[in-house]
């Protein structure tokens, strides 16, 4: 009913081989697409930028590069609060050394710092792995966020140790900074997004994504049918820390605007995006954005029905999201190992069959 | 589809909500969390003091105070949603209530136009009124109370603290970070010896630092710490037998709840303060009658009189009178958070005033001005009395060292001036 296919037909390898083969839901990309880049902007307010757009999309890139490492390549990390801090802190150096340059091109240079420190905290991957692994990149997470703790070099020696964002601007617009309008802070997370997605995409259907997919299924077998497992794990290091770096940038400059970095990239950082990829669908690029949506909206959501509309207190609702929200994990996980991704993909098959099931 | 039933909660939210003709007062408060053992009482204190004007006078000049709380749990990023969601409801004033908080609310409240009050807490240098149109840090400020502290130490020393060991053990964040410049200033000048001992977040492991200083033998510890890192830090002090009488801490390591676990062994510790502690005040009897007894009370109703909760409502009673001036500059009974900076900006406390709320000698008199958005700086210092389970003011609200301050303000103002292309105001 919803998916009529019958008539769609595929003459070409390469439309046989697209994203959405399927035309209906080629439409709905489409829409998604129209809707966020041509309607949204002229809406959107700051409530709704600051409190629910900017941060799904922030996080939905940093789940993405995650999804990289953990769902694709399958080299569990715990150090995403440190090198989303990386990021935070390159742009930081880079707005205040060269203020000139493009926002653009610096939040991207911040990507490929990260790119290379989480290169380099990956070589032990070599040769530990599993829960080892986990605990190699735990100690990242600690070391890069006692390190911008303890040299003043990177907070440009304010008193304070925190960081703050200037005004900075891309095609003669305010992007960061308090003054800089909803509609521009939301479009420029929102091209990163749509790049990062495409290029996640994109390298994990070809080659690159296929040798990192054959060291996650097995790497002794991958290394012998003539995989490079130091150049698969080694990419995929660069490219998820590169992903991460620029959701931590965007996290500072345009989101906070001020940030300490024990308080905003801990621990709970590296778990949270982590829950957001393992509750979204490893290997999923949807479930990343899924997981980063149910992390994000559901408790601003219970907020505003239990606190707002309903006038509870606020301890009691803020106790109760924890319940609701740790619940619904256990849930979902129990019932749904794969994520939402395949929840989605459950339903979009009985969709396709509906309504005459076999 | 999660998306659409936001957009459906909101939507039925924002055509639900009507424009309340009342004064609306944010409490950014954290019951939950990590830190909600400070946080419950600052945030009833708060609550419970409009409640009595609403319950008493009517209101503020005959409008109702309305007291609108968002949980943050301490959490940054929750608290940017509160002040989006709260800033549309004519939000007055905001009590960020953290310092991280504070640092993002900064720039984002004076774009805005909306005034930040962070008492005791925040940005140091957003004294400076010229740089920082819409940030105040009345009664006292960090910087104050590092100097507070030392001046206390020259007075019981007889004025010479020259060659004295003093020891900083602080939370290394920005907040334990604040005080370390201008004691380093105030070392040079005394010529006491100062020596910094970090505890990492959230604090529970402070055995080293400790060691440290039983090693080191300090003749004073000051402390800044926060939550669970008091508690520890004061039974460590125990347990290596440290003088209690020679450790202080700044007003955020000075409640009940700090002092309580360590029981009988916290007997003497001190604390900072900048408004006087207890239940001994007129004020209290119309809370009891009006409030308490009534069942209005916020929360449980177990904190009156506890030194957070008196913080809450000291901060509480600051915002009316502020709201108060503001309707007397602008003439009108609805103020808007424009008026209520103009109010703030002229805000003067003196012990008439005080002793006319019921507050006698509550805080330190004081006055702020464009120039000045941190009032007069008087620190006063109490002592927990284990046996009695009470606090005491034992030296009274006395001023600080303002050239030392003066000339820090100046030059990290100046800074954050340069740094936001901020042309100064006042002229």
């Amino acid at each position: 009913m919803f998916y009529r296919e019958a008539g769609d037909f595929k003459t070409s390898y390469q439309s046989d081989s697209q994203t959405f083969p399927i035309k209906f839901d080629r439409y709905r990309y489409y829409v998604v697409l129209v809707v966020a880049f041509g309607i949204i902007p002229f809406i959107i307010n700051d409530y709704w930028a600051n409190s629910l757009l900017l941060p799904f999309l922030i996080y939905a890139i940093a789940a993405i590069g995650l999804n990289i490492l953990v769902g694709y390549c399958g080299q569990v990390s715990l150090g995403t609060g440190g090198f989303m801090a990386v990021g935070a802190y390159a742009v930081y150096k880079l707005m205040t050394a060269f203020p000139e340059v493009s926002m653009f091109i610096h939040v991207i240079l911040a990507g490929g710092i990260t790119a290379a420190v989480g290169v380099l905290f990956g070589l032990p991957s070599l040769r530990i792995k599993g829960f080892y692994l986990a605990v190699a990149t735990l100690a990242a997470q600690f070391f890069l966020v006692w390190l911008f703790n303890r040299v003043p070099w990177f907070y440009n020696y304010s008193a304070s140790g925190q960081i703050n964002a200037p005004e900075r601007e891309v095609f003669g617009v305010i992007i960061t900074g308090a003054n800089a309008p909803a509609w521009a802070t939301y479009l420029f997370c929102l091209v990163f997004l749509t790049l990062c997605a495409l290029i996640a995409r994109n390298l994990t259907r070809g080659t690159m994504g296929r040798t990192w997919m054959a060291i996650r299924d097995m790497d002794i077998a991958a290394e012998i049918i003539g995989v490079n497992p130091l150049k698969a794990k080694m990419t995929a290091f660069a490219v998820s820390s590169f992903f991460i770096g620029i959701s931590g940038a965007l996290f500072f400059a345009l989101y906070l605007g001020a940030v300490e970095v024990g308080e905003a990239f801990g621990i709970q950082k590296s778990f949270l995006v982590l829950f957001m990829v393992i509750i979204g669908g490893l290997g999923s690029i949807f479930g990343s954005f899924a997981g980063a949506a149910f992390l994000v909206l559901l408790p601003v959501v219970l907020k505003v029905v239990g606190a707002d509309m309903l006038g509870w207190p606020t301890d009691i609702v803020a106790h109760l999201q924890l319940v609701i929200v740790g619940a619904l994990i256990i849930v979902f996980l129990i019932m749904e190992p794969h994520g939402l991704a395949q929840l989605w993909r459950v339903a979009k098959e009985k969709l396709r069959l509906w309504p005459f099931p076999h | 589809m999660k998306m659409k039933l936001a957009t459906a909660a909101l939507s039925a939210l924002i055509a639900a909500g009507p424009a309340l003709a009342d004064l609306t007062f944010p409490s950014l408060s954290y019951r939950t969390g990590a830190y909600a053992a400070g946080g419950i009482p600052f945030a009833d204190g708060y609550a419970d003091y409009f409640t009595l004007l609403n319950e008493r006078d009517g209101g503020i000049g005959g409008v109702k105070a309305n007291v609108l709380e968002c949980e943050t749990g301490y959490n940054t990023e929750k608290g940017v949603e509160c002040y989006e969601s709260t800033k549309g409801a004519g939000a007055l004033v905001y009590q960020p209530l953290s310092t991280g908080i504070t640092y993002q609310l900064i720039p984002k409240a004076t774009a805005d136009g909306i005034p930040i009050h962070s008492m005791g807490y925040g940005r140091t240098s957003a004294k400076n009124g010229k740089v920082f149109s819409n940030v105040f840090n009345y009664p006292a400020n960090y910087w104050d109370g590092a100097s507070g502290a030392v001046n206390y130490l020259l007075e019981i020393n007889g004025g010479d603290i020259k060659g004295k060991k003093i020891a900083l053990v602080y939370h290394n964040s920005a907040y334990g970070k604040e005080p370390i410049r201008t004691l380093e200033e105030l070392s040079k000048k005394h010529g006491f010896e100062l020596s910094t001992l970090p505890v990492d977040h959230p604090g529970q492991e402070q055995k080293s630092q400790w060691l440290q200083i039983r090693r080191d033998k300090p003749d004073y510890v000051l402390m800044w710490g926060w939550g669970v890192m008091n508690q520890v830090a004061v039974q460590e002090a125990a347990n290596i037998r440290f003088p209690m009488e020679n450790f202080i801490g700044i007003w955020w390591s000075g409640s009940e709840n700090d002092v309580l676990p360590a029981g009988d062994a916290a007997n003497g510790y001190k604390a900072l303060t900048f408004h006087n502690v207890g239940t001994d005040f007129p004020l209290f009897d119309d809370l009891k009658k009006y409030v308490i007894d009534a069942g209005k009370a916020a929360g449980a109703g177990d904190q009156v009189g506890t030194v957070l909760y008196n913080r809450g409502l000291y901060a509480a009673m600051l915002a009316a009178e502020a709201a108060k001036k503001a309707q007397e500059i602008s003439g009108k009974a609805d103020i808007t958070a424009a008026d209520m900076r103009d109010g703030m900006e002229a805000l003067e406390i003196t012990e008439a005033k005080m002793a006319e709320l019921g507050l006698p000698n509550f805080g330190p008199t004081f006055s702020v001005s464009c120039e000045n958005h941190g009032g007069d700086a008087l620190v006063g210092v109490t002592q927990w009395d284990a046996t009695s389970k009470t606090w005491s003011l034992i030296s009274d609200f006395k001023p600080t060292d303002g050239d030392v301050i003066g000339a820090l303000i100046e030059e990290d103002s100046s800074a954050y001036a340069t740094e936001n292309n901020i042309s100064p105001r006042c002229n």
